[in-house]
């Protein structure tokens, strides 16, 4: 198939971004998006152009480096996946299609289709974690975990850390990401001690690296290739309330 | 050799380590503070190699090649990680994983150090379930596990079919902690290009800013190399796109040998390629094989009907099914060890039986629907089966997958001592970058033991006992001579490569180095082909240095640089595979020689003449490399022919 892609490019963080309108040609159905993408730079490069920027690793739906707003949607139209899962079989001949960054403020430009989501580390920073370090732990079969909450654990541990409820959300917010992960450790035995800490610190970095609030429109468990449902969020603010109301105890 | 000193710790087998730990030299708390260690690569071993120096006090400094720690190439372990809990009761024990291990190696890696990962597996365990990684568990809340290959235990550990994201996460998770504290400092989107030496002792890197193309240079006490495998010298392999062999080969040109470069593992369960555009190829997770059967046609007849798309698999009657492994291997059936499965399936589709393009076999999971219903086997495998189906567009619960095997995982690389040190005082490699416990064909669901076997509790003791020596060395300077060399020689480097200005794309190079590889150095090897690879890649190296052209320039975000630094590594280090396999006449775990084979076509070693690691010293540019031997003396197992039937 014969595709117009309209490519958001910008050459660095402080430079002013464009639409550039390219065409490619002969696009076998298997293709991948990010094999469509390779394609385009490769005929960029043979004619001396920049190739476009965009990140990807494990073009497999797993390490969430790929992310791109396609058509107006965060990894483009198949429900499910991540960009570098999204295959041309899902475009027509003759298809326009819009490739964009994540807009939003927290996840700066850095070239092209490349966006800084070190705020996302930042957040983890502050407690996504149990305060263990190498050794003297007890053994792994010490405490039972009833298979249900593991397997829940299991759902929000699922995060990919993409952004993409970041961008799909009008008011960037990063509550479904915080959720997950405030979700995961306190279904745990395990992140039950610092729970109450843990949560507060990562919605305070949360809030001060400018991520808005939620609005309950949940455009982001929509968009979530993992799917990671919207009870991550409900489950937070549950453990934040808990810990508000018990830390003015 | 006297070059190549292993330094084993005395004594009997089981009590190596703990002497080496009762022995170690430490290092007092206020001096750990003025020791820095580099570590390069986030995956399982950098990660956890990372958060164990810097909580025991030492001041680390860590370099990751993507935006965040989180997005290692380690994040793409599907199946499962090993250890002798013997939870299950079924007989396991560390002396039955270690020796799973070196049989499953062939015969072909250190004693010592695969019994060291052997006993150190139980406590990755623990550490991870501590860490709040949601392991698989049964309806009593223990821990569940499965069964992989070469294996008649169930030893397998897994979360879903995304064991070592959630591994790598755990890992993650403790860096984070860490550089919190303060006593990691995390440095993102950076790539090492360079090792920085003094006095022949490792004392920093070179690193380029890969968002603004910057050159860094960073300073230290020891170096440990964690950068991972470099499958990706065959352009197609299940590898991310950025795991790369570079790192390695700077070291080895600045004098770490590199040891068994020609053991590469071909994973025989991978989605088959589907045409000149792909990019990568997707593994489809080992543990399939427990309840998944592999078969092709009986009938040649009814194979050229499948390709010629005159029939379906499920048109196939079960006695017309040839499940080749079941009739080769009735012991292990499906359950064989990668290199044998692969072969395998190679052997089929070269006899004409394959279906799909003809690269391909059957996956087939009829049987086990039946036996254990769709649900269960969805609980089991879904997120896989779901992969299939997004990259394939067909429903593996209504036809059976069709699989091929792919280049999988590297055993070969950095040498290392016992103590993970190379042979250049003060730099150590850990996890995939070093050769160290797989010999010459890696078990399922072992990197990822060894990787933070390396990580969490060998090299916090090794480095430390390195670094009680240096606490009288003061940190190098950034703006000394060495530094300054070393930085001028990479700049030149890529400023040659970007003044080419030739014809050929980085991408079409690789695309002509991975065909070179697959067809000269892959799964079948044969003397001949070997000899015409080193010409052919002498040519490649000289038409990459004549005519590739690379955009851009050096102080933006430039990734066609950064694969035309990686490819100028890989093409050298093809080469170094290709005198490797030609070297060792005789076949062994994943390298197999087609002269070298039993009447059944089963790998045939040399016990005599090649029980050796094979380590190889840079010479030059101009000269040969030189081939160091470690004899490896097998004291406590008795060596034997491997057998799988
Ligand atoms: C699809 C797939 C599935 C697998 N499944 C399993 C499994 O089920 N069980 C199992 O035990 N093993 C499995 N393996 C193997 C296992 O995942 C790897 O061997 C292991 O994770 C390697 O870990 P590592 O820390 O050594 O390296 P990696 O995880 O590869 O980390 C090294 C990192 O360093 C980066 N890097 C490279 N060069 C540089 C540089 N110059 N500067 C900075 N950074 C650099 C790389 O990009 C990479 O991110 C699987 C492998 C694949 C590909
Ligand atoms: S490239 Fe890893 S999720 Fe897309």
């Amino acid at each position: 198939m014969n595709l117009t892609l309209k490519i958001w490019r910008q050459d660095n963080a402080k430079s002013k971004g464009r639409f550039q309108t390219y065409k490619v040609t002969e696009i076998s159905p298997e293709t991948s998006f990010l094999e469509m993408l390779d394609i385009l730079n490769e005929g960029l490069v043979d004619k001396v152009e920049h190739p476009v920027c965009f990140d990807n690793d494990c073009r497999e739906g797993i390490c969430g480096m790929c992310g791109l707003y396609i058509n107006g949607r965060p990894h483009g139209c198949d429900d499910g996946v991540t960009t570098c899962q999204l295959h041309m079989r899902k475009f027509k001949d003759g298809d326009v299609i819009t490739i964009e960054p994540w807009r939003a403020r927290p996840f700066p430009i850095i070239r092209d289709l490349v966006v800084d989501r070190s705020a996302f580390d930042k957040i983890i920073q502050e407690g996504g974690y149990v305060s263990v370090t190498t050794g003297g732990v007890p053994d792994g079969n010490a405490i039972p975990i009833p298979k249900k909450q593991a397997d829940q654990a299991m759902d929000s541990a699922s995060c990919i850390g993409c952004g993409a409820c970041v961008a799909s959300c009008k008011n960037a917010s990063a509550m479904l990401f915080v959720g997950a992960k405030v979700s995961q450790l306190a279904l745990l035995p395990q992140g039950k001690p610092e729970a109450a800490l843990r949560v507060q610190a990562m919605v305070a970095k949360m809030d001060a690296l400018g991520f808005g609030n939620c609005t309950n429109t949940y455009a982001c468990e929509a968009e979530c290739p993992k799917e990671i449902k919207r009870s991550n969020i409900a489950r937070m603010n549950r453990e934040f309330l808990c810990a508000k109301t018990c830390s003015e105890e | 050799m006297s070059t190549l000193n292993s330094k084993i710790p005395q004594g009997p087998l089981s009590e190596k380590w703990t002497r080496y730990k009762a022995e170690q030299k430490l290092v007092n708390p206020a001096n750990k503070r003025k020791l820095d260690v580099i570590v390069v690569g986030t995956g399982l071993a950098g990660a956890s190699a990372a958060a164990s120096l810097g909580a025991l006090g030492f001041n680390v400094k860590i370099f990751c090649i993507s935006d965040s720690p989180r997005r290692a190439h380690s994040i793409a372990a599907q199946g499962g990680v090993n250890a002798a809990k013997n939870y299950q009761n079924d007989g396991d024990s560390v002396g039955r994983l270690f020796y799973d291990t070196i049989k499953g190696g062939d015969y072909r890696a250190r004693e010592a150090n695969v019994h060291r990962l052997a006993e150190v597996a139980n406590s990755i365990i623990d550490q991870c379930v501590a860490q709040g990684v949601p392991f698989a568990r049964d309806y009593g809340g223990l821990l569940d596990n499965r069964s992989f290959g070469g294996a008649q235990v169930s030893r397998t550990f897994y979360a879903k079919g995304q064991t070592g994201q959630q591994l790598l996460l755990g890992a993650y998770s403790a860096l984070s902690k860490e550089i919190k504290a303060g006593t990691v400092k995390m440095y993102e989107r950076r790539e090492m290009v360079e090792l920085v030496m003094k006095d022949d002792r490792a004392r920093g890197i070179i690193t380029r800013n890969l968002s603004t193309g910057e050159l860094e240079r960073h300073s230290a006490h020891a170096v440990v190399i964690a950068t991972g495998g470099y499958g990706n010298v065959y352009f197609l392999s299940t590898n991310a796109m950025n795991c790369n062999g570079s790192a390695a080969v700077q070291c080895y040109r600045k004098g770490a040998f590199f040891a068994n470069p020609c053991y590469v593992q071909i994973h025989p369960t991978c989605i088959p390629v589907h045409g000149d555009k792909q990019s990568k190829l997707t593994l489809m997770s080992e543990s399939l094989r427990n309840d998944g059967r592999i078969w092709v046609p009986k009938n040649i007849d009814d194979s050229v009907a499948i390709r010629e798309g005159r029939m379906k698999p499920t048109d196939i009657k079960e006695e017309d099914r040839d499940y080749y492994l079941e009739r080769r291997y009735p012991a292990f059936g499906n359950l064989v060890p990668r290199d044998i499965a692969s072969r395998a399936a190679k052997e089929r589709c070269d006899a004409g039986y394959g279906v799909g393009t003809g690269q391909a076999v059957y996956l087939d999971f009829k049987t086990a629907i039946e036996r254990l219903g769709a649900e269960k086997v969805e609980a089991r495998y879904g997120n896989l089966f779901q992969m299939y189906e997004k990259i394939v567009d067909e429903n593996p619960y209504e036809t059976p997958m069709m699989i091929y095997p792919a280049v999988h995982y590297t055993m070969g690389g950095l040498w290392v001592d016992y103590e993970l040190q190379t042979t250049i005082p003060g730099l150590f490699a850990a996890g995939e970058a070093n050769f160290s416990d797989h010999g010459a064909n890696r078990l399922g669901a072992s990197a990822l033991m060894q990787g933070l076997a390396d990580g969490y509790f060998v090299l916090p003791y090794t480095v430390q006992n390195y670094l009680s020596d240096q606490i009288h060395t003061p940190r190098l300077s950034v703006d000394s001579p060495e530094f300054m060399e070393a930085e001028k020689s990479v700049k030149e480097r890529m400023e040659k490569i970007l003044s080419i200005k030739g014809t050929k794309t980085v991408d079409t190079l690789q695309r002509d180095l991975g065909h070179i590889m697959w067809e000269k150095v892959g799964m079948g090897r044969q003397r001949e082909g070997l000899l015409e690879a080193i010409p052919l890649l002498a040519k490649l190296k000289n038409e990459f240095w004549s005519n590739v052209r690379v955009t851009g320039d050096l102080c933006s975000m430039n990734p066609e640089l950064e694969k035309a630094l990686r490819l100028a590594d890989h093409i050298e280090l093809a080469e170094l595979m290709a005198r490797d396999g030609l070297q060792r006449e005789e076949s062994c775990g994943g390298h197999f020689r087609l002269e070298h084979q039993t009447e059944e076509g089963e790998a045939k070693r040399d016990d005599e003449n090649f029980m050796f690691v094979g380590a190889w010293e840079y010479k030059g540019e101009m000269a040969e490399p030189a081939l160091h031997k470690e004899v490896l003396n097998y004291e406590f197992i008795h060596v034997q022919q491997r057998n799988y039937k």
